[in-house]
């Protein structure tokens, strides 16, 4: 191992730490100053819009790029020097893995254990621990060149995971997956919580409503917020009200038209027979809403005042 | 496990994919195939000559200038396909070496793991080399049996320097692929920056007085092994001048992908 003599105190009690981290482009400044820390343990969704600042982050984390200034550690190593030893303390998943095509899993895995040092009475073991976790055992001997893009994100994680990291580092591992894949994916990386810390960035705000626990959200190279899920969500008031109708064919009508045009009103999103109600004035929301819509005579299944979503919050924080 | 053992373990298993990815893709096949069609061809092409310029019309009168074909002839066009055709095999066989896995993402998910940079451009060339050593023997065996075969008589002492010369003059040129590989963000670039390294190594031959301390002296050289020419002829600064060059074309590219930010 290199010699590590000077380790940040922040860097040494947290997963991953990122202290005044800056990436200059020429002119343009991918990263401005960030200072993060993930805390162990946690499932950690790293949100910002396209060109946030997301993969620049996440490319210095694993030792792909050098930031132009600051430092950043993982599990106590500094990302930010070039000594590829470091890289034993993490798993990475980039955006779109890509693997040697005429490999096959299993021999991609060897190869992976082996950079990692794995001893070879250990490897057969893991890499057969490895595909179970992922489901990809029935196809651990086909040529990954075929592969769908779920397996190929599942190979990513069983790749990123052979050698039992501390830290799992994923840059938006569903963007790129159907609706199956993504939930294959985001099944699997929920199953890890407790077992390693995640870091993982996306853009699709329901990924990390469904699994994190801990959020934080990068805009122009800027760090905006960093908290729990939880917390978050209950730092922004109750002003949504959330209506549940009978069918799927009364969602869309007149009536929308004419709420969208009350005062109190700021929102309408409609999901299915979902409809949520975003509103200025809560006081006011309360009173008039119910009997506006009763007045058009719809089926009300269920009606229910709620905090506004994470993507409703990011998209406040980030606009 | 110490890191430098360490690192040797992760050297080894980088240069086994190599190979193994050198013969699953075929290009190993490839190469061994175009170096026994060297050493095939040429032997018999000089045997042959004389008939084929005669099966031209007119051609009796021309057969009769022709000097009557000899082992040394075989083993001159053996010299001759190989510097003429050698560099543009070095060049589609080592162009997407690393400019390939820069383009597909491959070189991300590697080098995020505990591989140096310097393995990972190390193992490539030695793969290469070993490639390349593997074809130049076949070739040597191939030309060497075919021209006993067809000429009655060859030597193998002359083989063996001329080979040796030859996979010396081949692998510089694999270092500047592998450079211009390191340089291309895509494969195409990198063909195109490598295709002009191997012209201004060529072109390197008309520096007065430096002109042979390139790998150009090294092709000179074998071609006088070829014409019977004693070690007068020999060009020692060629051997001297080559491995410099490719010395720096390593270093150069090890250099160079530190430097660089892989996506």
């Amino acid at each position: 191992m290199g010699n590590y003599p000077e380790i940040h105190p922040t860097a040494r009690d947290n997963a991953i730490s990122c202290i005044g981290l800056s990436r200059n482009y020429g002119d343009v400044k991918a990263l401005n100053n960030l200072n993060l820390t993930v805390p162990y343990g946690s499932i950690f969704g790293f949100l910002g819009r396209n060109g946030a600042g997301k993969t620049t982050t996440i490319r210095i984390l694993a030792g792909l790029a050098q930031p132009s200034s600051g430092s950043a550690w993982v599990a106590g190593f500094e990302a930010t020097r070039t000594d590829s030893i470091a890289r034993q303390c993490f798993g990475y998943l980039p955006q779109n893995p890509a693997f040697y095509r005429w490999m096959t899993p299993v021999e991609y895995l060897e190869y992976a254990a082996r950079l990692f040092g794995i001893p070879q009475k250990e490897r057969k073991q893991r890499i057969a621990d490895m595909l179970q976790l992922v489901d990809l055992t029935a196809a651990a001997r086909r040529r990954i060149g075929g592969f769908s893009g779920g397996m190929i994100q599942r190979l990513g994680i069983a790749q990123a995971l052979i050698h039992h990291p501390q830290v799992l580092i994923l840059d938006e591992p569903t963007s790129a997956l159907d609706p199956a894949g993504r939930y294959e994916v985001l099944e699997l990386i929920a199953s890890l919580r407790g077992k390693v810390t995640v870091f993982f960035s996306t853009h699709i705000l329901n990924d990390v409503e469904r699994i994190c626990d801990t959020v934080a959200i990068i805009h122009k190279g800027e760090l905006l917020l960093e908290s729990s899920r939880e917390d978050l969500l209950n730092k922004y008031p109750v002003n949504t009200a959330e209506l549940e109708l009978d069918n799927h064919g009364q969602a869309d009508g007149q009536w929308k038209e004419i709420l969208q045009k009350q005062p109190w009103v700021n929102s309408i999103q409609t999901e299915e027979n979902v409809v949520r109600i975003t509103v200025t004035d809560l006081m006011r929301g309360k009173q008039a809403l119910l009997p506006l819509v009763a007045g058009f005579g719809l089926i009300i299944n269920r009606i229910q005042w709620v905090h506004p979503t994470l993507e409703e919050i990011f998209l406040k924080i980030s606009a | 496990m110490n890191a430098f053992k360490f690192t040797i373990t992760i050297f080894f298993a980088a240069v086994q994919k190599e190979i193994v990815q050198q013969w699953r893709t075929k290009r190993f096949l490839v190469v061994l195939a175009v170096f026994l069609l060297f050493g095939l061809g040429s032997p018999l092409m000089s045997k042959m000559l004389p008939e084929l310029v005669k099966a031209e019309p007119g051609g009796e009168e021309l057969v009769k200038l022709l000097p009557t074909p000899t082992a040394a002839d075989a083993l001159g066009s053996y010299v001759e396909f190989i510097g003429t055709f050698g560099y543009i095999l070095v060049i589609l066989l080592g162009m997407n070496a690393i400019a390939g896995e820069k383009e597909t993402g491959t070189a991300g998910m590697i080098l995020s793991k505990p591989m140096p940079r310097w393995v990972f451009v190390l193992s490539k060339f030695t793969a290469q080399s070993l490639v390349y050593t593997s074809a130049i023997l076949a070739g040597a065996l191939t030309v060497y049996y075919c021209t006993y075969v067809l000429f009655g008589s060859a030597d193998a002492l002359i083989v063996i320097k001329i080979s040796l010369l030859l996979l010396l003059w081949l692998l510089t040129y694999a270092g500047a692929v592998l450079l211009a590989s390191v340089l291309g963000r895509t494969i195409a670039t990198a063909a195109g920056i490598g295709l002009g390294l191997a012209v201004v190594i060529g072109l390197a031959r008309n520096i007065p007085r430096y002109g042979n301390w390139t790998p150009n002296g090294l092709m000179a050289w074998a071609t006088g092994f070829t014409a019977g020419a004693d070690n007068a002829l020999a060009f020692p600064g060629a051997l001297v001048g080559s491995l410099a060059m490719l010395l720096l074309f390593l270093i150069g590219s090890v250099v160079l992908l530190e430097r660089q930010e892989i996506g």
